[in-house]
């Protein structure tokens, strides 16, 4: 359903940063770093307006761990970063995941390793897909590709972190963090909400004592939580996965791409069509979990596939896993700090 | 007529704790829960846990709790506590994890002024992973990573905790106490109670630091244990109230 609302123009941050607060989140703790900040400076405004928390933490590593105290308490809770913050953050996205407590983590990507700089790049697809920190876990990881899926996405991302009890990764990167385009700031329906009462700690008023912890000491108990948890990224594997597909009925090649890559990629491709090429595209939106099955389908009947990522190739390995194995799958990736032209990526599709 | 005259305390569950003999943990949890009952606050209350040997203080605090990670204890209450302020919010750290890992989450909670109560038992170890080098191990003290002692020129001096808060704005009641014998645990009730009742009236941010025998990693017999804390951890660490802004 094509939404009615009056359409502003807005930064990609501000629109994750409004998303937040339509969605209902009311604290968010975080550490300045380029990129992304925008969306503490706006929120520093903002959520004091709406009843909120905001606070400036010392580093990433008291931010997220503000972030699941707030989360252990009930509250819709986020904190956005980049990069080097990100990696600080992984001890507390373990603890987040192993507590089973929800919270959405921002990653308006930077290039790395190390320090990097403030370049577009998608090098954190590992980071963010196989969990990140230690442990056995997953994080669902969201990946937008314009201003308005910024605001949706982060809309999505509270619910999907209540729903499962689990943190959400929003990634995206200094393109759509930064650009502005007309959106939309209303959410296509109100957000979901998610009865907390029965796990929370809110005081034992009238009920047992509660405790959450990742660490279970005896018999088999850590083993077991292992298991509830591979239980419930089985349904997030089964009920979760999303992609958009374009132009893949006749298409004889398929382009795989996500967030910046992937309008990039549509670009191309728009020209590929124009000049009687029949390419399509295939655009992972959640990228864990990741949408296998619909690009097995389409492994069966396109046997040329063209991979096109921001880094040297990790959303790469995914597909190669995936699609039948008489599938061709050749590869385009500009490291951190690169970003590929349509014109590239055409060369490549007549190359493919 | 039989009285009663001693009664666990309501917010401490019914079980054997897994502390070793002569282990200060216990005593101070016995405080922290005879503070909680004093000011009615069981029904009301959030603890949080560190890494460390108190680390399952879940099962002896009939009360909410939640675990940290190592060093971060007071960045989560911090979330606890601004999010849901008619909470009482407390922590309950070991000298591992508020004054090394954690430097940094203590000194910016306390310098804000986090209206939290910060319990934190020194007992100069690592007490949870054996023994080793702690900020607040004594010059010349074997550890099983100082097995010639401690030396200020290899390993620094000891962190002294209340000290350094104390001047901090945001701290608003600061106090070392012990728990060797029964008058220091006496001393150490009043303050962990004075601690809560900062809390409640909203002062700002309110830290016991209590001195605690580790006598397992110390390897000694429970009572020299007492007697080690008595005679060489006060004489580095005075106890004192170095702060109290409604006294
Ligand atoms: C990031 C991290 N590093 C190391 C550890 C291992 N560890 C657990 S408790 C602890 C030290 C505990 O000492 P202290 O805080 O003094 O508490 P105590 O056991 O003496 O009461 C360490 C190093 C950990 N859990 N997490
Ligand atoms: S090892 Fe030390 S701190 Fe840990 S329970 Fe035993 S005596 Fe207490
Ligand atoms: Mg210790």
């Amino acid at each position: 359903m094509e939404r009615c609302e009056r359409k502003t123009l807005t930064m990609g941050n501000i629109a994750v940063a409004e998303g937040a607060i339509q969605a209902g989140c009311r604290a968010y703790f975080g550490y300045p770093i380029t990129p992304q900040n925008e969306i503490p400076e706006y929120l520093s405004r903002r959520l004091p307006e709406v009843g909120g928390i905001f606070l400036q933490a010392e580093s990433e590593l008291a931010s997220i761990n503000m972030v699941l105290g707030a989360s252990a308490a009930g509250t819709r809770v986020m904190t956005s970063s980049s990069g080097p913050g990100i990696s600080l953050m992984q001890e507390g996205i373990s603890f987040l995941a192993g507590s089973q407590l929800p919270a959405v983590i921002v990653n308006v990507m930077r290039c790395g390793p190390g320090l990097g700089g403030i370049k577009p790049t998608q090098a954190d697809y590992f980071q963010a897909t196989r969990g990140g920190g230690h442990g056995d876990y997953r994080t669902l990881v969201l990946a937008p590709n314009n201003v308005q899926e910024m605001f949706d996405f982060t809309v999505r991302a509270f619910e999907l972190a209540d729903k499962y009890r689990n943190p959400v990764l929003i990634l995206a990167d200094a393109i759509l963090g930064q650009m502005k385009e007309p959106a939309t700031l209303v959410p296509e329906y109100p957000p979901l909400d998610f009865d907390k009462t029965d796990w929370i700690l809110n005081g034992a008023h009238q009920r047992p004592a509660r405790n959450l912890r990742s660490m279970y000491l005896e018999d088999d108990d850590q083993e077991d939580l292992n298991y509830v948890l591979q239980r419930k990224y089985e349904r997030m594997e089964q009920d979760e996965p999303l992609a958009e597909e374009r132009w893949t009925e006749d298409a004889g090649l398929l382009v795989v791409a996500f967030g910046t890559s992937a309008r990039v990629a549509r670009a191309a491709v728009t020209q590929a069509r124009n000049e009687g090429i029949r390419a399509g595209v295939f655009r992972p939106i959640t990228l864990y979990p990741y949408p296998r099955a619909a690009l097995r389908a389409l492994g069966e009947r396109i046997k040329r596939m063209l991979v096109v990522e921001m880094n040297c190739g990790q959303m790469l390995e995914d597909v190669l896993a995936i699609v039948p194995p008489d599938v061709e799958v050749r590869f385009h990736g500009r490291p951190g700090g690169g970003v590929p032209t349509p014109d590239e990526i055409l060369e490549k599709i007549k190359e493919s | 007529m039989e009285t009663k005259v001693f009664a666990r305390p309501k917010s401490l569950t019914d079980v054997t704790t897994h502390y070793c003999p002569g282990c200060g943990h216990g005593v101070v949890h016995r405080l922290v829960a005879e503070a909680i009952d004093h000011f009615g606050l069981r029904d009301n209350t959030v603890g949080v846990a560190s890494a460390g040997c108190s680390v399952m203080m879940y099962k002896y605090f009939d009360v909410d709790t939640l675990e940290a990670a190592h060093g971060r204890a007071l960045a989560t209450a911090t979330g606890i506590k601004r999010t849901h302020p008619d909470l009482t919010v407390f922590t309950y750290q070991g000298d591992g994890d508020l004054a090394s890992i954690g430097l940094a989450e203590t000194i910016h909670a306390a310098n804000r002024g986090e209206k939290i109560t910060a319990i934190f038992v020194n007992n100069a170890v690592y007490g949870m992973t054996g023994g080793q080098m702690a900020p607040t191990t004594l010059p010349g003290q074997k550890t099983s990573t100082t097995p010639a002692g401690r030396t200020k020129a290899r390993e620094g001096s000891p962190l002294r905790m209340a000290e350094m808060l104390s001047q901090l704005d945001g701290v608003a009641f600061c106090q070392r106490v012990a728990v060797y014998d029964p008058d220091q645990i006496y001393e150490a009730r009043e303050a962990i109670f004075r601690a809560f009742e900062t809390q409640l009236e909203g002062l700002g941010f309110a830290f016991v630091e209590v001195l605690s025998a580790c006598p397992t990693n110390m390897r000694m017999k429970p009572i020299d244990g007492q007697h080690w804390v008595e005679e060489s951890m006060c004489k580095f660490y005075p106890l004192g109230t170095f702060k109290d802004d409604d006294a």
